[in-house]
């Protein structure tokens, strides 16, 4: 039983931490260090420049254009680009798209659509949710009803992540409505810019704009973007939602959202004293801090099971729970770290520490992890019932 | 890295699980309970024949040669069973202390005795108003010609009324709360002077408030250096911590089980109480709670090791504020979702809360150490 990694993982990790420092752009780096929000333009950009390395689809194998790394290498990569403040690239078409086509698409679609996503040339969101079906997933009602070689889809989208950057949207659609409601669900592939397609903007709790409506009207869909079977399509998404367990936790991004609090408790003061030496503070930073280490020990259990080609134990099943938590920690910390500056909304020029301008959209826009990716109360849900056997149907 | 267990550490896991399910059922326990002295002279022969007893020392004295993953390893067996043997006082925390700090000469005369199960020790350290601060010593020790002469009384130590041998703290120089000037002594438990009043604590082990009156020791008696004693104190408690994290995600484990267990046999309203959302998710706070506990045990015993006392005593608070909070919200939720019956004597779930409740108050309170942890972090650069 050991902790440390292997000379050669040392030696990837001091190569990954020499390429962020010689390639992040230094205003994406600075954006990214005080949380604020990258536009669609600067994204791709970043991912461009990832991807001349090849190190954009991380998870990919080598055969789709993957670096080939070990869940290891993954792990340490994703260390190093939140401890070099460089950007998360959208993970709609890389992590959740792209594993879905390598294990459920035809030949034709895998040969099209992944190099395309690698290439920054296709931009996914996701169409899941719909007003009437949040947690109960499987309710949706958007129906794609068959017409020839086509599907004729109709019904509406909620919560479309970045659908107004995006190009192309990967739905869950209604073909059946017989037998049980997860058995009539369809994975279907949709251009944004067919005709009556429509996304309208949802403006979230911190201001800005992430989320959209998507509204489908007689929307013509070829046959030949369904991936898998028809009626498959519950099967696909849960695929999808399993896919990518070692980061899932955000481990990378919030030791470095400490160490950054942390800095803040430091450099600023009151009562001409740094924050740190309040005591109520400092007991609340080194709470968050005892929690994070706690859930990347988690993370690291997940990782050295996986690293060994083993299934991951119930503790995986901790990680999007305790992860989100932290999250939510950390940005409160935040918020009560700016004092009176984390008032101005959006603000011009200069008002204040500059490290306190995006704490109060950070704390409003992460209220969002605990319920995106499955609300905490359903993933309770499935753990009372997979892992502890708390079934009584 | 890899958190595999090595086949010897698989052995051992093994054999005090097999203990722990045929010999510390929960009625053989209360046998043990009723006791004199509160545990098994018995089960303590057999700890020494397993050679349970000698996994932390050096082979050179009869030992296995064991790390604190191995203690680790027992502890949280012994945590299911809610092991009454004074393992953590006497093997763990007194027999780390000599194996660490002793001379050649003090190993030698009691490492095989405790090994082979014919002597007890346990470690005098803690005072009416230390509460968890070691440094807080007014037991005082005088030099009196080759030797001293120690008085003072020790609060409430862990498996004193069946303990040989006495590893005393006492000071030789300094002020209340200096971390120099305290020094280790070996005290015989029937040496002249010495008077111990024992007392149950509320999991069923023993306890003991030991007087000392004009306790006269030998020069030989000295643990370490003259008033060095901090450091080797210090890094025993914080060992013995990490030992008593793991029985306590022993007992938190056991706990949760038979609470889901009790969860889908239990009806109410003619159905298993199971299939109420209200407490399948509590049901799961428990769980998620055991499991990231699980976390930070591996972590403090991965960390515990560190040459660094800062680093080590950070490991240890986080480890032991962490798992403190949840062995809290286990031991309360455990009784709650039991109900009446939980809250009764003749059934185990009590018994856990009991130990539980004790762990949380051993070796420095969630509190005490998330204080530990934050002024360590706050000094850190």
């Amino acid at each position: 039983m050991n902790i440390d990694f292997s000379p050669e993982e040392l030696a990837f990790q001091q190569e990954v931490r020499a390429w962020f420092a010689q390639n992040l752009p230094a205003d994406l780096k600075r954006k990214t260090e005080l949380g604020q929000m990258l536009n669609r333009d600067e994204l791709v950009v970043w991912q461009r420049i990832l991807n001349g390395k090849g190190w954009l689809v991380t998870g990919w194998p080598e055969e789709y254009g993957g670096p080939g790394w070990t869940p290891t290498q993954r792990y340490i990569f994703d260390m190093e680009r939140a401890r070099a403040n460089a950007p998360i690239g959208l993970s709609m078409g890389i992590i959740m798209l792209g594993p879905v086509l390598m294990a459920y698409g035809t030949q034709e679609q895998k040969d099209f659509y992944l190099p395309r996503i690698r290439n920054c040339e296709d931009w996914w969101c996701q169409g899941y949710s719909e007003p009437g079906a949040g947690s109960d997933l499987a309710s949706l009602k958007t129906m794609a009803v068959s017409d020839g070689d086509d599907y004729i889809v109709n019904g509406s989208k909620i919560w479309t992540t970045y659908g107004h950057w995006a190009n192309r949207i990967f739905c869950l659609v209604r073909t059946s409505t017989e037998g049980k409601k997860q058995e009539g669900i369809s994975f279907l592939l949709i251009d944004m810019d067919t005709p009556g397609l429509e996304v309208r903007p949802i403006i979230s709790i911190d201001g800005e704009h992430h989320l959209n409506e998507t509204f489908f009207t007689d929307v013509r869909v070829p046959k030949k973007n369904l991936v898998g079977k028809e009626g498959q399509g519950w099967t696909v998404a849960k695929y999808l939602l399993t896919h990518e367990r070692t980061t899932i936790a955000g481990v990378a991004d919030s030791k470095v959202h400490m160490a950054n609090l942390k800095r803040m408790a430091r450099e600023n003061s009151a009562n001409g004293a740094p924050l740190m030496d309040d005591p109520t503070l400092r007991q609340k930073l080194a709470k968050a801090e005892i929690n994070l280490l706690a859930l990347e020990y988690t993370n690291l259990r997940t990782l050295a099971a996986t690293a060994a080609g083993k299934a991951p134990g119930p503790e995986s099943s901790l990680l999007k729970l305790d992860g989100t938590a932290v999250q939510q920690q950390l940005s409160e910390l935040g918020v009560e770290l700016s004092g009176q500056y984390a008032w101005p909304w959006k603000a011009e020029g200069d008002v204040g520490p500059e490290e306190f301008s995006a704490t109060m959209m950070r704390y409003a826009f992460t209220r969002a992890a605990t319920i995106y990716g499955g609300s905490d109360e359903v993933q309770k849900n499935v753990i009372a019932k997979m892992v502890l056997g708390l079934n009584f149907k | 890295m890899h958190f595999n267990l090595s086949d010897e550490q698989k052995l051992i896991r093994n054999a005090v699980d097999k203990f722990i399910r045929n010999d510390y059922s929960f009625d053989a326990r209360k046998k043990v309970l009723a006791m004199d002295n509160g545990y098994s002279p018995d089960h303590w022969r057999q700890f020494a024949e397993m050679g349970w007893l000698g996994i932390p020392f050096a082979e050179d004295h009869g030992g296995l040669g064991g790390g604190i993953v191995d203690i680790t390893l027992v502890m949280e067996s012994f945590g299911t069973g809610m092991v009454l043997e004074p393992y953590l006082s006497a093997v763990v925390l007194a027999g780390g202390l000599v194996e660490r700090g002793g001379s050649e000469a003090q190993k030698e005369a009691l490492l095989p005795a405790l090994i082979g199960g014919e002597k007890l020790l346990a470690v005098a350290y803690t005072e009416r108003e230390s509460r968890f601060n070691t440094a807080d010593v007014q037991t005082r020790a005088e030099k009196k010609g080759n030797g001293y002469v120690l008085n003072g009384e020790k609060a409430v130590v862990l498996g004193a009324p069946s303990a040989d041998v006495l590893i005393v703290s006492a000071r030789t120089s300094g002020n209340r709360l200096d971390t120099q000037g305290i020094s280790l002594f070996l005290v015989d438990s029937t040496a002249k002077g010495v008077s111990i009043k024992g007392m149950r604590t509320m999991d069923g082990g023993q306890a003991g408030n030991v007087t000392l009156n004009n306790v006269e020791v030998g020069s030989d008696a000295l643990v370490g250096a003259e008033g060095a004693g901090f450091a080797l104190l210090d890094e025993a408690v914080d060992r013995a911590t990490v030992a008593a994290c793991a029985d306590a995600v022993g007992a938190m484990q056991a706990a949760m089980r038979k609470t889901v267990e009790y969860l889908k046999t239990r009806k109410q309203f003619g159905v298993p109480i199971g299939s109420f959302q209200a407490l399948q998710h509590r049901a799961v706070d428990l769980f998620t709670a055991v499991e990231a506990c699980r976390s930070m045990l591996l972590m403090a015993s991965l960390k515990v090791t560190d040459p660094d006392p800062v680093e080590r005593n950070k490991a240890v608070s986080a480890a032991k504020q962490f798992i403190g909070e949840k062995a809290r919200l286990v031991a309360q939720q455990a009784v709650q979702m039991h109900g009446g019956i939980g809250m009764t004597e003749e059934l185990d779930i009590g018994h856990y809360f009991r130990r539980l409740t004790q762990f949380c108050a051993m070796f420095g309170t969630t509190d005490y150490h998330l204080q530990r942890y934050a002024d360590l972090m706050a000094a850190a650069a």
